[in-house]
């Protein structure tokens, strides 16, 4: 896995009615018609894909990520509940085929939220009035903030740092990008071992 | 030893091992449920690395997602979509090559993994279930710690038979009173994510509790688990019971008489002591609950079918409004409207909140002799191929082609739309799925979520009410 330490990117915050978007789900992430693929890479194409387009597929400018500001922009901002719905991985996957690959929300849905830690994707949870402030700051466009996933901070253009929380597992499997496969396969000897007392007191589970 | 939840007594009993530096555990799965959606990436990661499915025989796979609903006899040479029938194949061929049990398309025990699991009798109380699909909550009507993974879990899964999780938090949710005639698990899903938000069971598995529980079937305690994603929480609990044991027996998969007793006795002993810990509690008179419906564009945004959506003026959250704004407009609804009487396009009965054969009965008790208004297309997609032969059996196809539903075969179908049932730019769909995101079933579709008797009903008059 890719791993995450420090960005120096700008940002584009998702607004709607003047407010960042709240409850962003996976299907607004990535509609359905891109999940078909047996691929990892190029699902950019159908991030936001709703979003971006207009009904006659064609790109509407006035998309943060149409702009010419944003097109670059490393770090995304939403609303609360980032990531809700399904379990789809096609969303952190196309995110990062996007170039972003850290979230600024004041909350996440659980099942993304796992799904950014296997990826390399930083999700960030800072309280509403710090997303907002910050959301202001991208509408400067061009403007370039700074995350550093080791000290645990976000500094805006202005300067300002926001330290931010978060799992301490979850910061140590971004920041070595380590591969929880083989992380598990060396507790080989202890799944055995359970497997075998787990069969024996309940046969039922094994199919026959 | 302070009491423990019925979570907590599964988590326990799957501890493989603690890390403490992540503060993660390994925890053992009993049945990994598989599609073709979600899964190429993984298999395509195991083969990468020259690593095995662990277990096969623990690992169950159907097509159901991308499947169109028609003509599932030609096999994947009926499937027009290229994209899709590649994923298909691609199924075929990793489950061939893994030795993993798998139903394809057309095969009668075929249908959406989470009606095919209970059906066969693989999901069993106090087991752990995963699958790459959000719905998996659905299993924890059982009495099991069932959710859903991302691809990444998915190969995890295939290749140690374990999954790196965290412990969740204890979210009780107690239905006191009787459900009113009339109000279906559907309605009590929809009300209790009203009530607390899409995110409300973030972080938390939720175990519904209460009188109102006990007296559903299991069935409808698959619709209301099947929710429980819709309102944040991974996963849904319900404790297992006689319901439970009367459903399970004889399925295919449950235990046989001679293993029974044993499982039976392990089975008594899921549930929550009362001097259990929860983390938090909502408690909620399910007398209370109305027939529900939702208006806007998240699960939550949903009122009785009696009510009005909400007034703008009167809301005082800046954000909440700004939501609520795009909602009405992207639903083509105006502030404070009633929701009755609204016309719709489409019905959709289906998916793997209610396709089930009492889903189907109660729609076929309410349409039995009635006609489709000519304004609406409507369509009913069984749950497995079992329950279309079931529905079949019992008589229920004929009620439903006569009164001019279409009658289809079992798939995800217009749930999610990744196949070719799906909506047209600002049809109004009257729909017994799970999820009225903006465009899920189609694009500029829009998605009212209901009961299959509201959505019956919708068939029958054209308009939700």
């Amino acid at each position: 896995m890719k791993c995450f330490t420090q960005l120096r990117a700008t940002a584009a915050a998702l607004i709607d009615q003047g407010k960042l978007m709240a409850n962003v789900d996976t299907d607004m992430i990535i509609p359905k018609q891109f999940l078909k693929t047996t691929e990892r890479d190029g699902l950019s194409e159908g991030l936001f894909y709703d979003l971006k387009t207009r009904p006659d597929g064609s790109a509407d400018p006035d998309f943060v990520l149409n702009r010419p500001a944003y097109q670059q922009a490393g770090i995304l901002i939403a609303g609360d509940n980032f990531g809700c719905g399904s379990s789809r991985e096609h969303a952190p996957w196309a995110l990062l085929d996007q170039g972003i690959s850290c979230i600024i929300a004041p909350s996440y849905a659980d099942i993304f939220y796992n799904n950014c830690g296997k990826n390399g994707l930083l999700p960030i949870a800072l309280p509403q009035a710090v997303c907002d402030a910050l959301a202001d700051q991208a509408g400067g466009g061009n403007m370039v903030f700074e995350i550093d996933l080791e000290t645990q901070c976000v500094i805006g253009p202005d300067g300002v740092a926001h330290p931010f929380e978060i799992d301490p597992g979850l910061r140590d499997k971004l920041l070595t990008g380590m591969d929880d496969i083989a992380m598990s396969l060396i507790s080989e000897a202890d799944i055995s071992a359970y497997e075998q007392i787990h069969q024996q007191q309940r046969p039922w589970l094994t199919p026959k | 030893m302070a009491g423990r939840t019925l979570y907590d007594k599964i988590w326990d009993q799957h501890v493989v091992s603690s890390d403490a530096r992540t503060g993660e555990s390994l925890l053992y799965i009993d049945l990994h449920l598989i599609h073709e959606v979600t899964t190429p990436q993984a298999f395509a990661g195991l083969r990468a690395a020259g690593r095995k499915v662990r277990r096969p025989d623990l690992t169950l796979a159907v097509a159901d997602h991308n499947t169109p609903t028609e003509n599932q006899a030609l096999g994947l040479a009926g499937v027009a979509d290229e994209a899709a029938r590649n994923q298909l194949a691609a199924l075929t061929q990793n489950v061939a090559e893994h030795g993993i049990t798998f139903f394809p398309m057309g095969d009668p025990r075929n249908g959406i993994v989470h009606v095919v699991g209970p059906e066969q009798g693989r999901s069993q109380p106090g087991m752990t279930i995963v699958c790459g699909d959000s719905h998996t909550s659905t299993h924890g009507a059982f009495g099991a710690l069932a959710h859903g993974i991302g691809t990444s879990e998915v190969e995890h899964v295939l290749a140690t038979q374990t999954l790196r999780a965290r412990k969740m938090q204890n979210m009780a949710i107690n239905f006191s009173g009787r459900l009113r005639p009339g109000v279906s698990a559907k309605d009590l899903a929809l009300h209790l994510i009203s009530v607390i938000g899409t995110a409300g069971g973030t972080g938390a598995v939720m175990e519904f509790r209460g009188a109102a529980i006990e007296a559903l079937s299991m069935e409808g305690r698959m619709t209301l688990c099947n929710l429980s994603i819709e309102g944040g929480a991974r996963a849904g609990l319900i404790a297992p019971d006689a319901t439970t044991f009367s459903y399970m027996k004889g399925r295919p998969s449950a235990p046989d008489a001679q293993a029974w007793p044993a499982a039976e006795a392990y089975w008594r002993s899921l549930y929550s002591d009362e001097d259990a810990h929860w983390d938090r509690v909502v408690d909620i008179d399910a007398a209370e609950v109305e027939p529900t419906v939702s208006w806007g564009t998240s699960p939550e945004q949903a009122i009785p079918v009696s009510g009005r959506v909400p007034r703008l003026e009167e809301m005082t959250d800046p954000n909440k409004r700004a939501a609520t704004e795009r909602a009405l407009h992207y639903m083509g609804l105006e502030s404070g409207q009633a929701i009755a009487g609204t016309p719709v396009q489409r019905v959709f009965i289906g998916s793997c909140t209610n396709s089930r054969i009492e889903d189907l009965r109660a729609v076929a008790r309410l349409v039995s002799g009635q006609k489709v208004v000519d304004s609406v297309r409507a369509m009913i997609v069984p749950g497995s191929g079992l329950v279309r032969a079931q529905a079949e059996g019992e008589g229920l196809d004929q009620i439903f082609r006569a009164a001019g539903f279409e009658w289809r075969e079992p798939g995800c179908s217009m749930c999610l739309g990744m196949n070719p049932d799906i909506l047209a730019p600002g049809e109004r769909c009257a729909s017994t799925s799970n999820r009225n995101f903006e465009g899920r079933q189609g694009r500029g579709g829009r998605t009212h979520l209901m009961s299959p008797e509201l959505a019956a009903r919708a068939a029958l008059t054209g308009v939700i009410g």
